[in-house]
């Protein structure tokens, strides 16, 4: 299974070893980790939660459409649910492709593909109060298009 | 019968994470206005909707076992 959501710590080397081909020339692991400060706020804890089979569906569509726009990447994708502390390793994305500049791009374009249609959620929990967060790039998610150019550059 | 889901703040609001109800026949936004006056939960129509795990409109029409779930704001990653 390339796409994957966890309850338990994500092994980082799995998910890299699942984009290993022989064809590629590069592999680009973006690790998203769990941050102390959002403008200014101290973050205690995080709880993620993930409406889970769905997730998978809409995490293996995002591998889909990499593979459409960059031929020849192969997409991993494992993402924590459950209680998270400052630095822990929230999602793991290893993309291969035979060249660099494509692995950049294309993991690049599953982070923020991630942020807009997979159905996770975070709630923050702060000294004074908790919170659930909506949608990190305060857009409309896009059920079914593909995002514009300039959602990748926020 | 259809099973209906909450999540995140929404499933807070509800205070539960599914509801069983006969939906079949109505749209989407019918099923949102007669869920906001029946139970004490926030704004839906700007929450997204997926039936059987895909995203669909507001105009999309439920039939019978159909699993609706109300997908607030995502916020992963």
């Amino acid at each position: 299974m390339r796409y994957e959501i966890s309850k338990e710590p994500i092994n980082i080397q799995s998910v890299i070893d699942k984009v290993v081909e022989r064809e590629a020339g590069a592999i680009t692991t973006f690790i998203g980790t769990v941050r102390e400060l959002t403008d200014g706020k101290k973050t205690l804890y995080l709880i993620y939660e993930a409406y889970e089979t769905m997730a998978v569906k809409k995490l293996a569509q995002i591998g889909k459409e990499i593979e459409e726009r960059w031929p020849k990447a192969k997409v991993a994708i494992t993402h924590r649910i459950g209680r998270l502390d400052i630095t822990d390793v929230a999602v793991v994305i290893a993309v291969s492709t035979p060249h660099r500049a494509d692995a950049y791009e294309a993991n690049r374009y599953a982070i923020e593909r991630i942020k807009e249609i997979v159905p996770i959620w975070k709630k923050e929990h702060w000294e004074d109060g908790e919170a659930w967060v909506g949608n990190q790039l305060e857009t409309v998610a896009y059920p079914s298009g593909k995002p514009e150019e300039g959602d990748l550059h926020e | 019968m259809n099973k209906i889901l909450f999540f995140a703040h929404l499933r807070d609001a509800a205070d539960r994470e599914e509801l069983q109800i006969k939906a079949v026949g109505k749209t989407v936004a019918e099923l949102k206005t007669e869920l906001m006056k029946n139970y004490d939960l926030p704004q839906l129509e700007t929450v997204m909707t997926a039936i059987n795990e895909e995203f669909v409109p507001d105009d999309e029409i439920i039939h019978d076992g159909d699993v609706i779930a109300f997908i607030p704001p995502v916020s992963g990653g």
